[in-house]
């Protein structure tokens, strides 16, 4: 396969169900330079590498002047960026007082004594499904479940969902590179930057009234935190909760919907998990591995030349980081295309590795094992209503949007 | 399963043959894990000198000295079912390898066809044994040591007097302070992990220490410890002519090898440990190979192809392990199959609220590059360079970075590093000197030691300096 608009292959809306015969070819050749300039990296022990490299930047002010070009994504002048777009120290900086209220060492059991709420938000929306026979697990379970956890957890009303849902999504289809005519990438940015104005316009009211009367949420204690790193900025308050309120959902929706459409296509691993609950924590290691809600990170850049697996990758290019390829790379993993729960030695890539490692990892694992488990209990011989279901339009961010479930009734 | 070899005997072996391990710590149990795993049928015996089955050690100087974790609560996760004939309690006295028999404690023998010895190491205890025996002077290695100094930790002494700033006795330390006991330390080099990191981090995990205040005294020894009538250790002096008051005495000066049991054997070992191959099979003291007598984990030194092919002994949980599996792959199969042990040396430690972590072999090296971070932050990542060479790397806090810098290891990249990173301050522009002290003369001790080409050393012994 020539380099020839791989790029536009990864994005193009007919590969979306199933890009994986994509990444396939694309392994053939580990490190490859698209025609439009980035280089797409599709090798587990590549991609592994250059998530450890301390030569690789996630901050785009380091891209050379052709790649900055193509990116043709823009960081919002008014906002500091996110620590997902930052470098050590700032990175680190930012991302240890977002931490503090949210996990070791500071508050180790923040997320572990959310069990008893995340199976009560389940049950309740698994009670919601009575007297129906056919559901759409995106719209009725999987959006909701973690919409109302980020927001529980940010301290944000999950009444005004209503309000941030358009934004979230906007934001979270931006992630995409933007493509078309100038005209319609002008406008696409357009939309962006007016959803990215609203939602911090949104939040900084809502940070306001936390400092001025703090709850048990994590938008007070970082409004109103302090410790040996000082505080965040007002500023940095508002980007850093955006992003968690987008990466808080945005990814788990797909986390859980890719569970229950796999378990689908597999009966025998369906009916294990239901025998067996406990398989649920290696079980969606192996559906990280096998569909992670992360496809690819496109928004790396080198400080300096790097060469590997042969191909001299220049200071200042662009690099997409193809995630859900390398975690199907048969140089790592054994029979790469069989989902395995009980898969040894499953280090896959579907949360990142390294410093940008995903944030909310701990919450995403428990959020799906829940869901997962009390799903398959409940839902008495449910089955696809049509495979593939249709998908969102993202490439980064993949996942059904949409996915209708028959069923015969609910197990109490 | 592996292939058999022609001859049937290998498979023979691997169906009915007897194995026998010496030393029930992680590395012994996780070769006995590997061996049922890759198919042994035939019988296991797994000899301990200590009562307990297999446990974990580190948390011994963090978690259990905390109360966070109970002394008993150590016990190492078993991967599988061993179905093992257990001697635990007894220790090895000596080895037959004519006859293929290890002499136990107890006057028994136990034979073998294939014999691994992962005896590990103990910990060096103060060197005045009427001074040791005080009531309050404490070494920790094993469970029951970790046992007693938490109990005295808890009683709540009026202060605890570290002796040896090496990794344990900085953790021990780092444990007194998070309980709010005063703490004294004392280190006869420059500096806390001077023997393994060097002296510019040593920098770094002395100021670490007087932060939390700790009563940090280097370059000084302790040279006499005091009792009162009862017998309770109540006094120390020091070389600089000061003396405190104590309650406990922890001495960390460094682990021995456990060789004695086979001072008459005709292996190689000696106070360095086992000389063993890459295949993980004993030297004998003429530099012959044996085949049949395999070593792993803190006891084993092996040549290390990374390292200029000198003998390596490294006490780090994860070459245990490694090397464990080596050596038990390497037991039951054809010399055909057999895989080296080339391990990168690795080791954490967790001390002061920061994680440290290296690879490599950093007392190897002449020169360190702050390459990431800065060392007055606390947060950083240095390389070590040797001949231009990048040798060992270490992290404050930064261990996500560490991979890389095992590459860079592996590749034998050169040093200075000569590309920019992130987070590179002017600190990180120009290499120092590592600053590693003579290593003739060994304090704590490092955890990663080469001792040279020779199989057969039985040259070095520890003679602590007296006043």
């Amino acid at each position: 396969m020539t380099s020839v608009a791989l790029l536009r292959q990864i994005t193009d809306y007919a590969n979306r169900a199933d890009p994986y015969p994509l990444y396939a070819e694309l392994r053939k050749t580990p490190v490859v330079r698209d025609e439009a300039g980035p280089y797409l990296v599709s090798t587990y022990w590549e991609i592994h590498g250059l998530l450890h490299d301390p030569r690789v930047s996630s901050d785009a002010r380091n891209l050379g002047a052709e790649a900055a070009e193509f990116r043709g994504q823009e960081e919002d002048p008014n906002l500091p960026p996110t620590f997902l777009k930052l470098d050590p120290p700032e990175h680190d900086r930012l991302r240890r007082l977002a931490m503090r209220p949210f996990g070791p060492p500071h508050s180790p059991r923040r997320v572990f004594d959310m069990r008893g709420e995340l199976g009560e938000i389940v049950s309740g929306l698994i009670d919601g499904f009575r007297d129906q026979d056919r559901i759409d697990l995106v719209d009725d379970f999987s959006y909701p479940f973690p919409v109302t956890v980020i927001c529980r957890l940010l301290g944000i009303p999950r009444e005004d969902e209503a309000h941030f849902h358009g934004w979230a999504d906007t934001l979270a289809a931006s992630l995409d590179p933007v493509q078309g005519t100038s005209e319609e990438r002008e406008a696409q940015l357009q939309t962006v930057r007016q959803a990215r104005a609203d939602l911090a316009t949104y939040l900084a009211g809502l940070i306001e009234e936390r400092r001025r009367a703090p709850r048990d949420d994590m938008l007070s204690a970082m409004a109103d935190g302090h410790g040996p790193d000082g505080q965040m900025s007002p500023l940095e308050v508002i980007s850093t909760s955006a992003l968690l309120l987008i990466a808080g959902h945005e990814t788990t929706v797909n986390l859980i919907t890719n569970g229950m459409l796999t378990l689908l296509r597999n009966p025998d691993v369906l009916q294990r998990i239901r025998d067996n609950p406990g398989l649920a924590v290696p079980l969606v290691e192996e559906l990280l591995r096998f569909e992670p809600p992360v496809q690819l990170l496109p928004q790396r850049t080198t400080l300096a030349d790097i060469d590997i697996a042969g191909t001299l990758i220049p200071q200042g290019a662009s690099l997409w980081l193809l995630l859900a390829s390398g975690n199907r790379d048969p140089q790592r993993f054994h029979d790469p295309d069989r989902f395995i729960p009980e898969r040894p030695d499953n280090q896959h890539l579907g949360l990142g590795s390294g410093i940008h490692n995903c944030f909310g990892a701990p919450l995403a694992r428990l959020e799906a094992q829940i869901a997962l488990t009390e799903l398959v209990r409940r839902l008495d011989n449910p089955r696809l209503v049509e495979d593939p279901p249709p998908y969102r339009r993202n490439a980064v961010l993949r996942g059904p949007r949409h996915l209708p479930i028959a069923f015969d009734g609910l197990k109490p | 399963m592996p292939p058999v070899s022609a001859d049937g005997y290998l498979g023979k072996f691997r169906r009915e043959g007897r194995i026998v391990i010496v030393g029930a710590s992680l590395a012994g149990l996780r070769a006995a894990e590997t061996l049922r795993e890759e198919g042994f049928t035939g019988t296991l015996t797994m000899v301990g000198d200590e009562p307990h089955e297999p446990y974990d050690r580190p948390p011994l100087s963090k978690q259990v000295l905390l109360g966070k974790v109970p002394y008993d609560h150590t016990a190492l996760p078993r991967r599988r079912a061993i179905d093992a004939q257990w001697r635990l309690g007894v220790a090895a006295t000596g080895l037959n390898p004519a006859d293929r028999q290890v002499h136990l404690a107890d006057g028994e023998s136990v034979e073998y066809d294939r014999l691994l010895i992962t005896t590990g190491v103990r910990a060096r205890p103060w060197p005045n044994d009427l001074e040791a025996d005080l009531d309050g002077v404490f070494v920790l290695r094993t469970k029951d040591d970790a046992a007693q100094l938490h109990h005295r930790l808890k009683a709540g002494p009026r202060r605890v007097l570290v002796i040896g700033a090496g990794f344990t006795g900085s953790e021990i330390a780092s444990a007194c302070r998070e309980r709010e006991l005063p703490v004294t330390v004392a280190e006869r080099g420059p500096a806390p992990l001077v023997g393994a990191l060097g002296g510019v981090i040593g920098g770094v995990a002395a100021a670490l220490q007087r932060e939390h205040g700790v009563d940090l005294r280097c370059g000084v020894q302790v040279t006499g410890l005091e009792g009162d009538p009862a017998g309770r250790v109540r006094r120390a002096h020091f070389s600089d002519g000061t003396a405190i008051e104590v309650d406990v005495v922890v001495a960390s000066l460094g682990a021995t090898r456990n060789t004695e049991w086979l001072a008459a054997s005709g292996l190689g070992a000696g106070p360095r440990g086992i000389a063993c191959d890459a295949g993980c099979r004993a030297f004998d003291v003429r530099g012959i190979v044996t085949d049949d007598i395999f070593v792993a984990g803190d006891v084993a030194r092996s040549p290390h192809p990374l390292f200029g092919y000198q003998f390596l002994s490294l006490e780090h949980w994860g070459n245990a392990v490694a090397q464990a599996e080596v050596a038990a792959h390497n037991m039951i199969s054809a010399s055909s199959d057999r895989r080296p042990h080339v391990w990168m040396p690795s080791f954490w430690s967790a001390q002061f609220g920061v994680n440290i972590k290296s690879v490599g072999v950093p007392p190897m090296a002449d020169q360190i590059l702050i390459t990431q971070g800065s060392l007055a932050e606390h947060r950083f990542t240095a390389a070590y360079g040797h001949q231009g060479r990048v040798i060992a790397a270490v992290t404050f806090d930064q261990a996500k970075w560490l991979d890389f810098y095992e590459r860079q290891i592996e590749q034998a990249a050169p040093f200075p590093t000569d590309f920019p990173t992130v987070d590179r301050r002017p600190e990180g522009m120009q290499p120092q000197s590592a600053g590693f002290p003579d290593p003739s003369l060994p304090s704590h001790g490092p955890t990663v030691t080469l001792s040279g080409h020779s199989p057969a050393d039985r040259r070095i012994s520890f003679t602590p300096l007296r006043a």
